[in-house]
Formats: structure tokens, C-alpha cells, sequence
């Protein structure tokens, strides 16, 4: 089903936020959307985004390449991404995220055999009084989990579906 | 008087409540604006207050206002909440725990420069964020403090909220734009500046979230009432944001005029395991290196206090480092930072960072050989002054002062300083 279909309420509130003449805006919010059920961005999702916005797929797939939070390839269900700049380094992420690559079983950037998790280094998520933190990326969404030991971690994870 | 101006949920929990908000005065200020001030007398005020820019620039906000184009029209104030600076996490605490009063400030701005569309881009990662605020601003077009002809005038206002999708350099104003167009997050060639030739091309006044969220209580309380607080430099309360090896990191809110001292052991504490302090990064990853020692400690702070000592208040985000940290694995972390986010646009910025990342990783991993130090502080010096944003000249800000002020972390000896 094309997102038009799928979303059709949910893309007209996003098209009224912005001029008639200036529905460009439109593309991160329709980029999240098609990020929705699969967690990454399909290519017949870029094309039906490129057609809604009357611009090339290539002006789209640049902007989905551009930003760090839209994916073009699929990966596991969640997305943990640990926080490893200066901030949270000085109070112990880059310890955090070994340890917890460790309990997972996995490099950062690899995703668990069973498909559940990728494990993320990333940049500043803005928490760095809270640090170790990590942020889970699920389809459109966002939850940050911050002052993180790895047995509160490893719980976090384990609540997830 | 109350402790907090702008973190004012820390003493009225419940003020993200619209009724909660309106007992304390809420809406006042943005009714006594359109109803009893013209928008010139509304910058007058502000401009007056000598309020500064939070985001890092210090720009007279006022002032900022003032300069948009009168000729072209329509007119857009957007606030910048894209955050992403290494250290900053000030803004989220005020959109999170107070946020009708940056929706205030927003309206208030608005009313200002002629504006019926405000913008607020969010960083992506603050999503919960703005899911929160599109509730608060619903729930304001459903008290009449926005929408058509509000407080009976023909003053119409409506704000939305705008997703970003992880980029820092979006946080840069004419790279916000863009985004916000719907393009690559890429800064543009100035001048012209915002203010003539801004979102879709119109007339548009940037704002940190921090600024804006100062403008309700100026316009309630008079300038007069603003200046008696901080230093004639920098009036008012800032939020700093505190992070690194210290023990009560978070956000504190304070007039100008105190001293890391006051910062780093009143507030924060002092240092983990009271260990000497040995370097402070005054605005986040993207700050000169400050070596410490009394005289820095004990230096009063606003925006031009730090330029003697060769460094930059910019928003805040001081960055504790102490002496079990080593300053190579510092810019390492910055560099690896501002690399990945650079955007790509300009050569000096997007080759100068990969160079620098290489080097630096060199050198952590093969021991520091003089060479190889001299020509990383080569490479930084070299994008110096070349660059369309400033992302390119934060990238260097680290490193030469790094190298410059701590050469002794810079010697060949055994890998060591990496905190636990």
C-alpha cells in the first residue's frame, strides 16, 4: 500500500503546516513516515515522496542521505545508539558501549543474529548530564534511557518486543 | 523573588500546564504586547534589555529584530531548537519543563517583526519533545493565544513545529533554512543575511530557544528590571550547562558575573574523586581549550571575559576535564565530531576534518612524533578562516589550542588518560 494510502490524514496535517507553494517542507516529516513500519527508507517510498513533492528522486534520496536519523537499508528491529562524544566520554560511554557490544555480541555498527537490535555509536543526543545514554530508534520513533548502567541497559532491552 | 527567571518548573512543577502558567502571569506579557504596544516598542524593550543571543553568537537580539527588511514581505520568526552541540542540553530542560514561556517568547517575537508564521526546528532526537510542544501550542489555539485576530486585534498568529533528523550543522541558521525547505542542511552564502533574505526567501529572526524564552519576562518587567541583573556586557541569567568530571553535572541558571569557581565547586560540586582540575571547555566541543589555573577560576563571566585568556563563553556549555584526562584524546573526540558532521559544502571544512581525523588516530595509535603534531596543527591552522560556517573553524578551535596550551600531552610517551 502506498503511504498516501496508509497515511492519508496524517499527510495532509503535515502539508498544512507549511505555504501551498512551499510543500518541499513536507519531506522530512513524509521521510519519517515512510521510515514508519520498516525502519528504513524503501525505494518506491522515495519515488511516491518524490512524485507528492513534484521533485526527483535524487533530490530526495539526497536529503534522506543527508540526515543521520533516516536509514536506506534495513537493519534490526531497534537501533541502539549509544552516545560516545566528549561529554558523555569523560563519564565512562566509551566503556558503556564496549561493554555493552560485549553483552550483545556484536561490533558497533552489527546487528544481533536474531535481527532484534543494531548497536550504534552516535553523536551528541544532548544528554550529556545524563550520561552513559543511549537513545532506541524504532521505526519513527525516539526513547532515550540515560544514567545507564549495562544491567539497566540489558533490562531496557530485554522489555522490548 | 523567585531563584529561577527561565528553569521556573524547578520552583512551580506544574507550570507546563496552561491554567498553572496563566496564574503566574502567563500570557500577559504577549497580551499587554498586541494590545497595548506597537511592535516598534516591542524590539525598543528588548533591544534595550541588552538581552544577547544564547545560541552561542551573543548577537544583541533586539538589534537582530530590527534589521528585518520592512520592503519584503511576509515576515517568519523561527527558533532554533536543533541543540546538538557536545555539552548543550539546556534547551531541552526549558521545552521539556517550561513551555509556555519559549511559546510566549516565540509569539512575542512574532508580534515584533510582523510575523504571522513562527517555525520551531527541532532536532530530531527531540522528539518526544515536539510531540509535546505541538500539544501546548493546540491547547493555546484552543485558549485564543493563537490563530485569527487575537485579543480582539487584527494581529493573527499561528506556530509549528518543524523535525529535524539529526545534523549539527542545522543548528547553524542559514543550514536551518534550508533544512527547513525541505533541502540538504547546508549553510548559504552570506550576506544577504536572515533578516533580508531568509526562509522561502522572506525576511526571517532566528532565536535560540534560551533568547526567546527571556523576551516574556523583559516585556512584563521593563529593561530597567533586566540590567539590574548580571554584568553590563551581558545582562540577565544564562543557563549553563555543566558536564564532564564533575561531580552535580546539569543545567544551572545564573546571572553573569559568576566564576567558574562559583560554577565548578559551589554548584557542581567540585571535581570527581577530587581530582585537580586541569582544562575547561567553556562552549562545548567547539570552544578553545582553557588551561586552568586562579586566574581563570576566578574570572568573572560574560560574553568578552574569556577573550583575554583566548577562548569563548558562546552558549554556555562548560565542559569539565581533570588531570587523569589526557588533551590528545580530547581533540580526538572533537575532531571525530566535527568530521562527521561537517556538511560537505565547503572543501577547507569537509577535507580539512577528514585530514585532522587522520592524523589525530595516527598519533594516538603510532605514538606522538613530533612531525606528525606539527603538521595536524598545519592542517588546523590551514581551514582557519577559509570557511563558509563556522562549523569549519569550531572544528580547529580544539585542536591548535589543544596543541598550543597543553604540549606536554603532546610528547611521545606511553597511551595514557582515557577516563574508565
Amino acid at each position: 500500500m502506498s503511504l498516501a494510502q496508509k497515511y492519508s490524514q496524517e499527510i495532509q496535517a503535515i502539508f498544512a503546516k507549511y505555504p501551498p507553494e512551499q510543500k518541499r517542507s513536507a519531506i522530512m516529516s513524509l521521510l519519517y513516515l515512510a521510515q514508519r513500519e520498516e525502519g528504513y527508507i524503501s525505494q518506491e517510498a522515495m519515488k511516491e515522496i518524490a512524485d507528492m513533492l513534484e521533485i526527483s528522486v535524487t533530490e530526495v534520496a539526497g536529503v534522506a542521505g543527508f540526515y543521520t536519523l533516516f536509514h536506506r537499508q534495513k537493519e534490526g528491529k531497534y537501533r541502539i545508539q549509544v552516545c560516545t562524544d566528549l561529554p558523555c566520554a569523560l563519564r565512562g560511554a566509551d566503556s558503556f558501549l564496549q561493554e555493552l557490544a560485549q553483552a550483545l555480541g556484536v561490533r558497533p555498527g552489527e546487528t544481533t543474529p536474531d535481527g532484534r537490535f543494531t548497536l550504534e555509536e552516535v553523536m551528541c543526543v544532548g544528554a550529556c548530564h545524563r550520561a552513559p545514554v543511549f537513545q532506541v530508534q524504532h521505526g519513527d520513533t525516539i526513547t532515550f534511557h540515560e544514567n545507564m548502567s549495562l544491567e539497566e541497559a540489558l533490562a531496557v532491552l530485554k522489555k522490548l518486543e | 523573588m523567585s531563584q529561577y527567571l527561565l528553569l521556573r518548573h524547578r520552583e512551580i512543577p506544574e507550570i507546563s500546564r496552561l491554567e498553572v502558567y496563566r496564574q503566574h502571569g502567563g500570557f500577559e506579557a504577549f497580551q499587554k504586547a498586541v494590545t497595548t504596544m506597537t511592535p516598534d516598542q516591542v524590539t525598543e524593550v528588548v533591544k534595550a534589555s541588552g538581552l544577547r543571543g544564547r545560541g552561542g553568537a551573543g548577537f544583541p537580539t533586539g538589534l537582530k529584530w530590527s534589521f528585518m527588511d520592512r520592503k519584503s514581505w511576509p515576515h517568519y520568526v523561527v527558533a532554533n531548537a536543533d541543540e546538538s552541540e557536545p555539552g548543550t542540553f539546556k534547551d531541552r530542560e526549558i521545552m521539556e519543563g517550561n513551555p509556555f514561556q519559549f511559546l510566549e517568547g516565540v509569539a512575542i517575537a512574532s508580534y515584533a517583526v510582523g510575523a504571522q508564521r513562527a517555525y520551531i526546528y527541532i532536532r530530531g532526537e527531540y522528539q518526544h519533545i515536539a510531540r509535546w510542544l505541538d500539544e501546548k501550542i493546540a491547547e493555546m489555539e484552543a485558549a485564543g493565544l493563537l490563530g485569527e485576530k487575537l485579543f480582539g486585534t487584527d494581529y493573527s498568529l499561528r506556530i509549528y513545529t518543524h523535525l529535524g533528523a539529526g545534523a549539527y550543522i542545522c543548528g547553524e541558521e542559514t543550514a536551518l533554512l534550508e533544512s527547513l525547505e525541505g533541502k540538504r542542511g547546508q549553510p548559504r552564502v552570506r550576506p544577504p543575511f536572515p533578516p533580508t533574505f531568509g526562509l522561502y526567501g522572506k525576511p526571517t529572526v532566528v532565536n535560540n530557544v534560551e533568547t526567546l524564552t527571556n523576551v516574556p519576562l523583559i516585556v512584563q518587567n521593563g529593561a530597567e528590571w533586566y540590567r539590574r541583573m548580571g554584568t553590563p556586557d551581558a545582562p540577565g541569567v544564562k543557563i549553563f550547562s555543566l558536564s564532564g568530571r564533575v561531580k552535580r553535572p546539569g543545567n544551572y541558571e545564573l546571572p553573569f558575573g559568576l566564576t567558574f569557581r562559583q560554577l565548578i565547586y559551589e554548584y557542581g560540586g567540585g571535581i570527581l574523586d577530587d581530582r585537580p582540575i586541569k582544562a575547561i571547555m567553556p562552549a562545548g566541543a567547539s570552544s578553545s581549550l582553557l588551561r586552568v589555573d586562579d586566574r581563570v577560576l576566578d574570572t568573572p563571566l560574560d560574553y568578552v571575559a574569556l577573550r583575554q585568556f583566548g577562548s569563548d563563553l558562546g552558549s554556555a556549555s562548560v565542559i569539565v576535564i581533570d588531570d587523569t584526562v589526557s588533551i590528545d584524546w580530547v581533540i580526538q573526540k572533537t575532531i571525530r565530531f566535527f568530521k562527521h558532521e561537517s556538511c560537505g559544502k565547503c572543501t577547507p571544512c569537509r577535507e580539512g576534518t577528514y585530514w585532522m581525523k587522520h592524523l589525530i588516530d595516527r598519533i594516538r595509535e603510532d605514538g606522538k612524533e613530533e612531525k606528525q603534531v606539527k603538521l595536524l596543527l598545519d592542517v588546523a591552522r590551514q581551514i582557519q578562516g577559509k570557511c563558509l560556517c563556522a562549523l569549519g573553524e569550531f572544528s580547529t578551535m580544539a585542536v591548535v589550542s589543544g596543541i598550543e596550551r597543553f604540549p606536554e600531552d603532546f610528547r611521545e610517551t606511553v597511551l595514557e588518560g582515557v577516563p574508565g
